[in-house]
């Protein structure tokens, strides 16, 4: 068998469950493609081709992914590997322990192959504010991934590697997906454990899965999903088998479409698609009701006082005197901490830390942050609102397919904005997806954002996949 | 209109331990500013009787772990990462005593 | 300026040179480390005086990606320790990130709790109930927190050392309204805050091994005023004793400042025990703005109205409760039933012995003097030391049943807890029984009367003195054994009277 790599994990699993494909043989073709094409898309922060091939050999085969190479993103820990979160302040930084979902992963018999290259800390849409230089877009070399997991969704399009986590705080696994034509979901807040995810905004992250279809999205989220004594705001529910959720039948499925999503802003291009796609769940039985989120407007401004208010705090740690990055030619204490982290942070995670030290400041604490939490009720609400009379909620993922590189680097809003899709299922803690739903005249993907209750994402898997099995987009790979 | 002016913007910095010159006070003066202009278009919304989210998982309460102990890192593991090091601590610049 | 009309409180007003009276008006702010077996967001041991940097894990290094889950043993003994101080638990309790850069903080910023905290208006009341310095010192709030880490210098200068053992041990922080108006009664609160916490069994209350620290707030203005005098923070009050001899010193210092019309500077200062002064600490670079906001990583906390109820209904007595009790069970004085009380141990062995021997005032007395004071030097705590209850009871009786005098009593008590004998083997082993056989005494007592005529005519013509001469031959007849009491009786039958 050739070009193993350009198979799904559930491809792969049952070849080899039906002939002597071993892991060892599908981590050869992975690595191949990567060596072959990684210097110019630039998705891998860090190949561990020997872990990979150790974990080959001691894969036992149980699993649901056990032989099957996954890219972690690089704000995930593993233990002994270098964990930058593509930023200068962590460079060298090997955690002594693994994240938790990498431990179900190394349980599970999972081939993990390396970490992908982010944004800063996670503080991005384009993934060009890593230390390693900007990923593209396999689609077009000159245009973003999207970001923050814009490494992660590089890797997946590309066929780098089979399946791959990325983390979310405002969209980063939503957006870059649906630029890169694949799947990526933000479980429920609380669905995955944030043990070993170096923190972004804690009250907004979540780690989930980016993979080539849906089905291998249930098989992935299966895996990573559960209760974890070590993280407290991790929820004891059962995880159910989501791909029984699989059926491909969503008839008398109530689909929410909320008018505020389709306003000034949106690519004609990328509406269209998202207007095709709905019709097609129409056709499929679905029922389209008409919905109104009304405070969606104010989801940008909102979120971008809590997350850099969150992350100015969660970034205070790095200050050179445990791990990472340290000035040495400072004399005293200060001067280390103001030299290493002026050093070691980059310009857009400045902008972040010097905002939310702001909005947390004395004097401003109501006016900002406190503000914020009470305008997140409000969106919150008008999400429980909604679905008393919808089942999910159909949107745009991203308003805009991939734009150029550099293109919005220099308005710090423009970029802001790409988020103004994904930022209000982060906020209400809601589970959300994006599918590959279509591709604009010059042929870059388009996405489909599917929306669901808390813990529902079985609704999710169910609409995801109907949609997606009725049409072919996610079979289509970009030329490389 | 916000505006954020630099002597804000050199106290920011100090609380969160950033040294910025004199050219990156003026840029993240201007860039916070309009951030911070588009961020109060909040100011709309009446919110005096909304209670505030710090918690996406309203109804979770009370998550407590027992009382047992559990191994801890070794020391060479705990100092593996450490720029400086000394007999078992972490070592830093002199620092003169008081918070 | 007019002199208070009512009569200063003892230790506050200072007369000036102005002809005027101020007052001092004190809050204290205690930490107490809550005795647990592992850490409050993790599970590392708390074991004081281990190897640097071997009791930690990424949890409370704050390891990128790390996060806290709170110890439920630490939580229930915060709301004992709320309750037993006569306090209100808060209806949804969370915690806050406070927010500040030290190299013993691994996070820069400390999970502590900011408005919504454990507990909030209690108080303890400090002297005994029928005296004049009887007073209650309102607690504003008890709320949990974790501790920081430990920062070395080497004398040789040039680097600080960092270790993490301490970071994450449970803290409680308890903080009184500043009802306190002089150095002694903060002595007498941290007295008694500590006593009740011994009852309760929750923490070392050791302040050399750090597991007790205090910082003060003091401020003076003229007796008589409302309005509070700009306020001073007090730190590094090592001891209880310091911590009264810091505040005595900045009552002067604050004092002479103000009379001569000067300001008082807002600041924090150390006292230095060496040198008995306190000192200004560098000027800090910024006001303190620790950008409290909610720990996003912790979820609230309820305490359920029958969990408080069990806990309060299964609180210890605490030590006031006792004193009125053994006030009326055992007939103590106020002040001794005070003294017993002040702690734990020391009330338990009274009361041991109190239960089997009906002189309870000899227990005390004995408990007070010659026990505590050896104790003491011994700087041991009353569970070791090596007479039980049972033994002192035994040495009570025979003191009360004449075999022994009390002085004898005093080297049996010291060879007892020297050897570990029993009393009674001691006494029958060195033949130390009081002659009490009124036979034997009356013998003794005529054959000195018989030796001694001088002093018996000096007597009996009015030299009351030459009594003692003739007890103190009576005793060396008798090798220091006889019964004094029965000695006197005899000797003064014998003389006529």
């Amino acid at each position: 068998m050739e070009n193993l790599h350009s198979l799904t994990a559930h491809e792969l699993k049952e070849l080899m469950a039906s002939s002597p494909v071993e892991p060892s043989k599908i981590l050869g073709d992975v690595l191949k493609r990567v060596d072959a094409l990684d210097g110019k898309i630039r998705a891998f922060a860090l190949v561990n081709r020997d872990g990979a091939r150790k974990a080959c050999a001691s894969a036992k085969g149980g699993g649901r992914l056990s032989g099957i190479p996954v890219l972690m993103k690089d704000n995930i820990c593993v233990a002994g590997e270098e964990t930058t979160c593509a930023s200068r302040i962590l460079k060298g930084f090997k955690p002594p322990y693994d994240a938790t979902v990498t431990r179900k992963l190394k349980e599970d018999g999972a081939v993990l192959i390396g970490k992908a290259n982010m944004d800063e800390f996670a503080f991005g849409s384009s993934c060009e504010t890593s230390c390693y230089g900007a990923t593209r877009n396999p689609w077009d070399l000159d245009r973003i991934p999207g970001g923050s997991s814009g490494g992660s969704a590089a890797a997946v399009a590309a066929d780098e590697t089979i399946v791959a986590l990325g983390s979310d705080t405002g969209g980063s696994i939503r957006q870059p997906a649906a630029l890169c034509g694949v799947v990526g979901m933000k479980p429920t807040y609380g669905r995955v454990s944030r043990y070993g995810l170096i923190a972004f905004a804690s009250s907004l992250d979540q780690i989930g899965p980016i993979t080539k279809d849906v089905k291998d999205a249930s098989l992935l989220l299966g895996v990573i999903a559960g209760h974890d004594e070590m993280d407290s705001t991790s929820v004891d529910l059962p995880v159910p088998d989501y791909t029984k959720s699989l059926t491909k039948d969503i008839k008398g499925v109530r689909v929410g479409v909320p008018k505020e999503y389709f306003v000034k802003g949106i690519d004609r291009e990328v509406e269209d698609s998202v207007k095709k796609a709905i019709g097609v769940l129409k056709d499929l039985g679905a029922e389209v009701i008409d919905i109104s989120l009304p405070h969606t407007g104010y989801a940008v401004s909102t979120y971008y006082i809590i997350g850099p208010a969150e992350a100015s705090s969660n970034l205070a740690r790095f200050d050179g005197v445990q791990y990472g990055l340290r000035d040495s030619t400072a004399k005293d204490i200060i001067g280390m901490y103001t030299r290493t982290r002026s050093e070691g942070f980059g310009d857009e995670a400045k902008r972040r830390i010097l905002l939310g030290t702001y909005c947390l400041s004395a004097g401003y604490y109501d006016a900002y942050y406190l503000k914020a939490l009470k305008v997140r009720t409000k969106i919150r609400e008008d999400f429980d609102n909604a679905f008393k009379s919808c089942d999910c909620i159909v949107t745009p993922t991203s308003p805009t397919p991939a734009f150029r590189i550099g293109e919005k680097t220099d308005d710090p809003i423009a970029m802001y904005l790409s988020d103004v899709y994904t930022i209000p299922a982060n906020l209400a803690g809601l589970p959300a997806m994006s599918i590959p739903c279509g591709f604009s005249s010059g042929g870059l993907p388009v996405g489909l954002q599917i929306m669901a209750k808390p813990f529902d994402e079985e609704m999710i898997f169910r609409v995801a996949y109907a949609f997606e099995q009725s049409t072919d987009f996610h079979k289509k790979r970009p030329r490389l | 209109m916000s505006t954020i002016d630099k002597d804000t913007v050199k106290h920011v910095a100090m609380l969160s331990r950033l040294a910025l010159d004199d050219s990156e006070i003026a840029a993240y003066s201007r860039q916070l500013a309009s951030i911070l202009t588009y961020i109060s278009k909040l100011n709309e919304l009446d919110t005096k009787d909304t209670p505030p989210t710090s918690h996406a998982l309203r109804t979770l309460k009370n998550v407590f772990r027992k009382d047992s102990t559990k191994p801890s890192l070794s020391v060479e593991e705990a100092l593996k990462n450490a720029p400086a090091k000394e007999g078992g601590f972490f070592k830093v610049p002199q620092v003169i005593e008081g918070k | 300026m007019e002199k208070s009309a009512k009569p200063p409180r003892k230790g506050s007003a200072k007369p000036t040179r102005k002809g005027t009276n101020y007052e001092t008006v004190i809050g204290l702010e205690v930490h107490l480390q809550l005795k647990t077996n592992s850490k409050v967001f993790c599970g590392c041991a708390t074991t004081f005086g281990k190897a640097p940097n071997s009791q930690t894990c990424p949890v409370c290094l704050g390891f990128p990606g790390s996060l806290p889950v709170l110890n439920e043993a630490a939580f229930l003994l915060a709301v004992k320790v709320a309750l037993a101080l006569n306090c209100k638990i808060q209806d949804l309790i969370k915690f806050d990130r406070k927010n500040y850069y030290y190299p013993d903080l691994p996070k820069n910023f400390q999970i502590s709790q900011y408005d919504m905290p454990l507990s909030y208006d209690g108080f303890i009341d400090i002297g005994s109930e029928s005296s004049f310095s009887r007073k209650r010192i309102r607690i504003k709030r008890v709320h949990l927190e974790e501790d920081a880490g430990k920062l070395i210098h080497p004398p040789e200068g040039g680097c600080s050392l960092v270790d993490f053992n301490r970071t994450g041990i449970p803290l409680l922080e308890i903080v009184t309204e500043p009802d306190i108006n002089s150095p002694q009664e903060a002595y007498d609160y941290l007295t008694r805050l500590k006593s009740i916490l011994e009852y309760l069994r929750v923490s070392d209350c050791d302040m050399e091994k750090g597991s007790l620290r205090c910082d003060a707030n003091i401020s003076v203005r003229p007796a008589g005023d409302n309005a509070l005098g700009t306020k001073v923070e007090l730190k590094n009050m090592n001891t209880f004793k310091g911590v009264r001899l810091g505040l005595e010193y900045e009552v002067k210092r604050q004092v002479s400042l103000v009379s001569d019309g000067e300001r008082i500077v807002q600041e924090t200062r150390l006292w230095d025990a060496d040198k008995s002064v306190t000192i200004s600490m560098r000027s800090k670079e910024e006001a303190k703005d620790y950008r409290y906001f909610p720990e996003p990583d912790l979820v609230p906390f309820v305490v359920d109205k029958s969990v408080v109820e069990k806990i309060k209904s299964g609180l210890p007595e605490l030590p006031e409760a006792k004193a009125k009790r053994f006030i009326k069970d055992f007939g103590l004085s106020e002040y001794d039933a005070g003294v017993i009380t002040g702690q734990i141990d020391i009330a338990d062995y009274f009361e041991e012995c109190a239960r089997s021997h009906g002189n309870r005032k000899t227990i005390a007395n004995w408990i007070m003097g010659d026990i505590m004071a050896y104790l003491n030097t011994k700087n041991m705590p009353i569970t070791a030391f090596g007479l039980a209850p049972a033994a002192l009871v035994s040495l009570l009786k025979m003191i009360d049943s004449g075999s022994i005098s009390g002085k004898m009593a005093k080297d049996v008590l010291a060879e007892a807890i020297e050897t570990k004998a029993k009393p009674e083997d001691i006494v029958a082993r060195k033949g130390l029984a009081q002659i009490s056989d009124s036979g034997k005494l009356e013998e003794a007592v005529k054959a000195v009367l018989a030796r001694n005529e001088k002093s018996v005519n000096d007597y009996k013509s009015g030299k009351k003195n030459a009594l003692a001469f003739l007890v103190g031959q009576i005793m060396k007849e008798t090798k220091g054994a006889a019964n004094p009491v029965m000695v006197n009786e005899i000797l003064k039958r014998n003389l006529g009277e």
